[in-house]
């Protein structure tokens, strides 16, 4: 009969539009702040009818292999050692092996010898050429160049904030073990420490020379890092601690902080009125 | 079509690509020799014979299909031209490679459109970016840069203005790796570089009027008559480059009757990025990322076909480890879920060209985003894969898919992969394809605007060269996965979708159909998968070397692409120990080829109809233009 | 519609009627009106489109925050998304439909190539830069930018819009005293040729002519040179040496500066004469407040 096929389509749109109210009904109609769990159904492969991510106020994450621009991993802070070392040995492998040539090193010289020592003088990456292929990442020997999960970089000003220099790409190892527990436990394992190869084989060589029984790199390793993400996140609440934002990530700090305070005034007035009904 | 059946007897004697070869070496051994170069396959015509030795190849050995024409500038290895012809028979096999050489001064290369109308585009193409003359084509003009622009880019002697160094990688990066943009270097501050002779006091834009007048209209209009005596004059309508219905930035002027479209001419390059030229400079490896953004719908395919290629040269090499076969099953798998995803988009955006605004387009774009979903945790990126190497893959899959971040709140999606996988394969998306034919495939308005139209017949499709549904709506069931196989195709179960009729709804229907034949593909790979769980990727165990060194030689690596016959070929001109840039990259690619009969399917046909035929053949703009 | 939000004055408002009454300023009302309803112009490029598509549709869905739905055609529009690269043949339409937007017009430059040619940079046929012809208000790097990323970006744009002020010249240039200058349509001669530039493409041409200097214009070095190694190693000395000579420029451009400053001439004039009227309100003011 004529016109049966149109009705079919049209039930399955009207099953499309009734799925949309499935998710208000099961969380009484308070599913964008019922809990995180909730987000993670909508995004996930049950999902069925608004799939919708209130982008900024929840965000999808990204997976441990996602990339984007790159930045260059420096020894944490409290290293006993290495403290604010580039794990970088400029090397040049990763401005080889860069489709578009965006990475631009400057190889590290002793200015006493002149010669070159591993670490990168200046390091440039014209993030309006990089294409996020990730290959410096894949191809660093030394695992020193990783690709960022901070996709929030849009700027008013690109002459001024496109290049990022060395000060602007380096970001402490914790951070990389956070935003990629498993891969960087993987390094690890190839690896066989946790530390930079070269500290380790430092360390092995004096280890050696004095013939004490230094403890073998090996044994340095700790359990699976998952768990210690885990408890570290359950520690932290409900948001995780945002990534330590770089001068001039956000245009609008500024505004931020106007915005801050005109919600603190609103909530202000807000309690004085329900003060008031009270009385 | 004056097609004449082969003989049978003769049939026997060339049934094979060498065969068939021989042949022509013993029946026209004036004009045909051996390619004998290291590496190198097929025959050299003698440029003046090339006419007659094409219709032997098409009409007595069979060779109806031409897949690929394009050019390579030998510069200091002979200082000639080379057009490099591959030949296919719809029954599937092999190619028949030949070629033609002309001198770099005055290059004439015979036109083969009188043959095979699907080399128009690709003579074309090979004079705007080669400088080779085609005597006998119809129309030869620029295609992909504008008529009036100095020189002929992919000639090696041509430099651009950005020019920094013939090879990648450049050496200012490192150690002295000073950061300047290159604009800095260049005197207007843009990529440009003038003619010291320029003429800037009759400076005028030529691009347009070449446009017109190729639709071969002059100063005097047609006067045609109606029915009822009126005189009514033919209109030209443009349509694009931004347009919303033309899939980007693609570009149509036609000629119109009223509403009837008598001619129709396809405009492009507007996002001609110069893929080969840069390809060209590149390395092997830095090539792969590349190719993700020619058919940014299905990166996947893009790469495995490119990965093919070079691996066919590497194989000429003493070192080379063939993939392993969880890898082949990894390639297949991703190759198969782009497809789908290529061919929902296709689908969807076919409709919001017939006039379903955005229902169905949402609907399927929601699927889509489940399976980017799943190539961002394996391979990084929604969209630009990037995921196959020479010989191996990125990464095997990774055991959880989850969302690890402290930078946001989404902590909590976490799936074992393959437990994701068997979801995704056995029920999202066969639900999502049932989903589709309901809304679709009986709804009497989609059958009224699609059936009957934009018809290209069995015959034009061969010798158009259209490729992929285009090809096999119109009743050829010609799929690279059955006609000559790679990876692991020839073990897995699966058919070759064909319908017979060669309009827009045949061409639906083989979407659909395709679409089928991938999840039951997928549901063979799951298994596959499990059992060789723990197997390394790589051959060797270890990730290949970030600078491969290819061997001399040329190869031509083809797939099955969602949109059709994918083609990537590749020339090594290294010495003794290989080469690590291609000396020629040359992209075949269907988008570009499958827009050649897009003239005759119009003719006819409202305006209204134009969009939904464009939409039919899907074409991404990435790939057309490169 | 938030009144809270539009609140922003010292101005109590007694606490009964605020659910009712919002005292703002005229800007804010403005911005708040030019912010929430940014139409998008359909009006894809390359890759990036995709995402652009995929951030319309409905898992992120920017009709969330105003920008609702793209149109068409660029009279409709308010925000141009340059999504994917810009070509050179595709250039002359851009700024031709970005003439044929009305005022107040944004344009948001999205992924490495709108921002700065991206990877394709090197290429012939490549624009390095959407800012090369156009204003750009926001650039939002990636390649692609996921859709959240361009949805920051997106939010940032309206932020921008925030800042701004109705009494200032600079930021309503559409209210000045002269109509708003079309930006010139370059012209496709044997390169792509931007007509503000017109003079130095000349001079450079006389220059050429006169045999006293070839900078920037192609030099081709000899065929048998580019294919032996040899050349090779003389093309990166080449390369590596440092940029131009500041005297070569200095003959080029008397007046000193970067190459393209003369392409940012409109908008620079532009701003010199929002200052000067700025300067004249703050005199004006001081006069009489002395009075």
């Amino acid at each position: 009969m004529y016109g049966t096929g149109l009705a079919k389509g049209l039930m399955l749109t009207l099953r499309h539009f009734v799925e949309s109210y499935v998710d208000d009904v099961r969380y009484g109609f308070r599913k964008y702040h019922h809990s995180t769990d909730n987000f993670g159904i909508r995004q996930g492969t049950k999902t069925k009818g608004v799939i919708t991510v209130q982008y900024p106020d929840e965000k999808v994450a990204v997976p441990e292999r996602f990339r984007f621009v790159p930045f260059l991993i420096v020894e944490d802070e409290d290293h006993p050692t290495r403290a604010g070392k580039d794990w970088c040995t400029s090397c040049g492998i990763c401005a080889k092996v860069c489709p578009p040539q965006c990475i631009w090193i400057v190889r590290g010289n002793d200015p006493n010898t002149g010669r070159p020592v591993p670490e990168p003088e200046a390091f440039f990456i014209d993030i309006d050429i990089c294409m996020n292929c990730g290959f410096c990442a894949e191809y660093c020997p030394f695992d020193a160049i990783k690709m960022d999960h901070d996709y929030e970089l849009a700027s008013y000003d690109r002459t001024t904030h496109h290049i990022h220099d060395k000060e602007r790409l380096s970001k402490p190892n914790s951070y990389w073990r956070g935003i990629a527990p498993t891969r960087a436990y993987e390094e690890m394992l190839v690896r066989g420490t946790w530390e930079h190869k070269d500290a380790a084989k430092e360390a092995r060589r004096g280890a050696a020379s004095s013939r004490a029984s230094a403890p073998r790199p090996a044994a340095e390793r700790p359990a699976a890092p998952q768990a210690e993400v885990a408890s570290e996140a359950s520690a932290s609440g409900e948001t995780a601690a945002p990534a330590p934002a770089a001068e001039g990530a956000t245009p609008w700090t500024e505004d931020d902080a106007k915005r801050e305070e005109r919600r603190r005034k609103a909530l202000e007035r807000k309690a004085r009125r329900a003060a008031k009904r009270g009385q | 079509m004056d097609n004449p059946a082969p003989a049978p007897e003769r049939q026997l004697d060339t049934a094979t690509v060498d065969e068939a070869i021989g042949f022509l070496r013993s029946e026209h051994a004036d004009a045909v020799t051996l390619d004998d170069r290291d590496g190198y396959e097929g025959i050299i015509v003698e440029g003046g014979r090339l006419l007659d030795i094409a219709r032997v190849i098409r009409d007595d050995l069979g060779f109806d299909y031409l897949s690929s024409a394009t050019a390579v500038d030998y510069l200091g290895a002979g200082d000639h031209l080379e057009m490099v012809y591959h030949a296919y028979r719809t029954s599937g096999g092999g190619a028949l490679v030949f070629k033609a050489q002309t001198d770099r001064e005055n290059a004439e290369i015979p036109s083969l459109v009188s043959i095979w109308r699907g080399a128009d585009f690709q003579e074309r193409e090979a004079w705007d970016l080669m400088g080779i003359k085609f005597p006998g084509h119809p129309n030869l003009k620029r295609i992909l840069m504008w008529e009036g622009f100095q020189g002929h880019p992919l000639r090696k002697d041509w430099r651009e203005a950005y020019y920094e160094e013939e090879q990648k990688p450049f050496d200012s990066r490192w150690p002295g790796g000073h950061v300047h943009r290159a604009e800095e270097k260049n005197v207007f501050g843009k990529n440009v570089t003038y003619p010291p002779d320029i003429d800037l006091g009759r400076l005028m834009d030529t691009s347009e009027s070449a446009v017109y007048q190729s639709l071969g209209l002059g100063v005097d209009v047609e006067r045609i008559m109606d029915k009822d005596g009126f005189e009514t004059n033919e209109l030209v309508v443009n349509m694009g480059p931004h347009h919303p219905s033309t899939h980007g930035v693609f570009r149509m002027v036609l000629t119109v009757d009223g509403e009837t479209v008598t001619s129709l001419e396809p405009v492009m390059g507007y996002l001609h990025r110069n893929h080969e030229k840069i390809g060209e400079r590149n390395t092997y490896l830095h090539n792969i990322p590349f190719t993700d953004r020619l058919d940014y719908i299905s990166s996947m395919g893009n790469n495995h076909g490119y990965v093919l290629a070079v691996e066919q040269l590497m194989s000429l090499g003493r070192k080379y480890n063939p993939p392993t076969y969880r890898c082949e099953a990894l390639r297949v798998m991703m190759v198969e879920l782009s497809r789908i995803v290529n061919h929902l988009w296709a689908i969807g955006f076919w409709l919001n060209d017939i006039g379903a605004f955005f229902t169905p387009v949402l609907y399927f774009v929601q699927e889509r985003e489940r399976i980017l979903d799943f190539f961002e945790a394996v391979a990084g990126s929604r969209m630009m894969c990037n995921y196959m190497r020479f010989g191996g893959l990125f990464g095997d899959l990774p055991a959880r898919i989850k969302s690890v971040s402290n930078l946001t709140n989404d902590r909590v999606r976490d799936y074992n992969t393959m437990q994701f996988l068997t979801e995704m394969i056995n029920e999202r998306i066969p639900r999502t394809i049932d989903d589709l034919e309901r809304l679709l495939t009986q709804n009497e308005i989609l059958l009224e605007r699609s059936i009957g139209v934009g018809v290209l017949s069995r015959e034009d499709a061969v010798n158009y060269s259209a490729a992929g549904p285009l090809l096999r709506g119109s009743g050829v069931a010609y799929d690279i996965r059955r006609a000559e196989p790679y990876s692991i195709y020839p073990e897995l179960d699966f058919d070759v979708a064909v319908e017979e009729e060669g309009d827009m709804y045949a061409r639906y229907r083989v979407r659909v159909a395709e679409m089928r034949e991938s999840v039951r593909i997928l549901k063979q790979i799951l298994p596959r998968l499990e059992a060789t769980a723990g197997e390394s990727i790589w051959a060797d165990g270890k990730p290949g070397a970030y600078a491969p060194r290819v061997p001399h030689g040329e190869a031509y690596g083809r797939v099955e692409n969602g949109k059709g016959e994918l083609g990537y070929y590749v020339v090594s001109a290294g010495g003794r120990g290989g080469s690590a840039n291609p000396w020629r990259y040359h992209v075949r690619a269907p988008s570009f080829i499958n827009l050649t009969p897009m003239g005759i399917m119009s003719r006819g046909h409202k305006v209204a109809d134009i969009v939904g035929i464009l939409g039919s053949i899907d074409i991404v703009l990435g790939e057309t233009d490169r | 519609m938030n009144l809270q939000e539009l609140n922003q004055t010292e101005f109590p408002v007694p606490a009964e009627l605020e659910n009712n009454i919002a005292i703002t300023s005229l800007s804010q009302l403005y911005n708040w009106g030019r912010r929430n309803s940014m139409w998008p112009m359909l009006f894809g490029l390359a890759c990036c489109a995709i995402e652009m598509i995929a951030t319309a549709a409905s898992r992120f869905d920017f009709s969330r925050f105003g920008f609702e739905v793209m149109r068409a055609t660029p009279r409709q529009a308010d925000l141009m998304i340059v999504s994917g690269t810009v070509t050179k043949k595709m250039v002359v339409p851009i700024v031709r439909l970005y003439n044929q937007m009305p005022e107040p017009k944004y344009v948001l430059a999205m992924g490495a190539c709108a921002s700065g040619g991206g990877p394709f940079k090197e290429g012939y046929n490549v624009v390095s830069g959407m800012d090369k012809y156009l204003p750009v208000d926001v650039y939002v790097p990636g390649c692609p930018p996921t859709p959240q990323a361009l949805l920051y970006g997106m939010i940032a744009l309206q932020r921008k819009i925030d800042g701004q002020s109705i009494a200032n010249g600079d930021d309503v240039p559409w209210y000045g005293v002269s109509s708003a200058e079309p930006t010139p349509v370059p012209v496709l001669g044997p390169d792509i040729i931007d007509p503000r530039q017109m003079d130095m493409i000349r001079r450079q041409a006389e220059a050429a002519a006169s045999d006293m200097a070839g900078i920037g214009l192609r030099e081709l070095p000899s065929i048998t040179q580019v294919v032996t190694a040899q050349a090779a190693v003389e093309a990166t000395a080449d390369v590596a040496a440092p940029p131009v000579s500041t005297d070569a420029l200095s003959f080029v451009l008397p007046t000193g500066g970067t190459p393209w400053a003369e392409a940012e001439d409109i908008r620079e004039k532009r701003r010199q004469r929002a200052l000067a009227r700025k300067a004249m309100r703050a005199t004006r003011r001081a006069a009489s407040e002395e009075e």
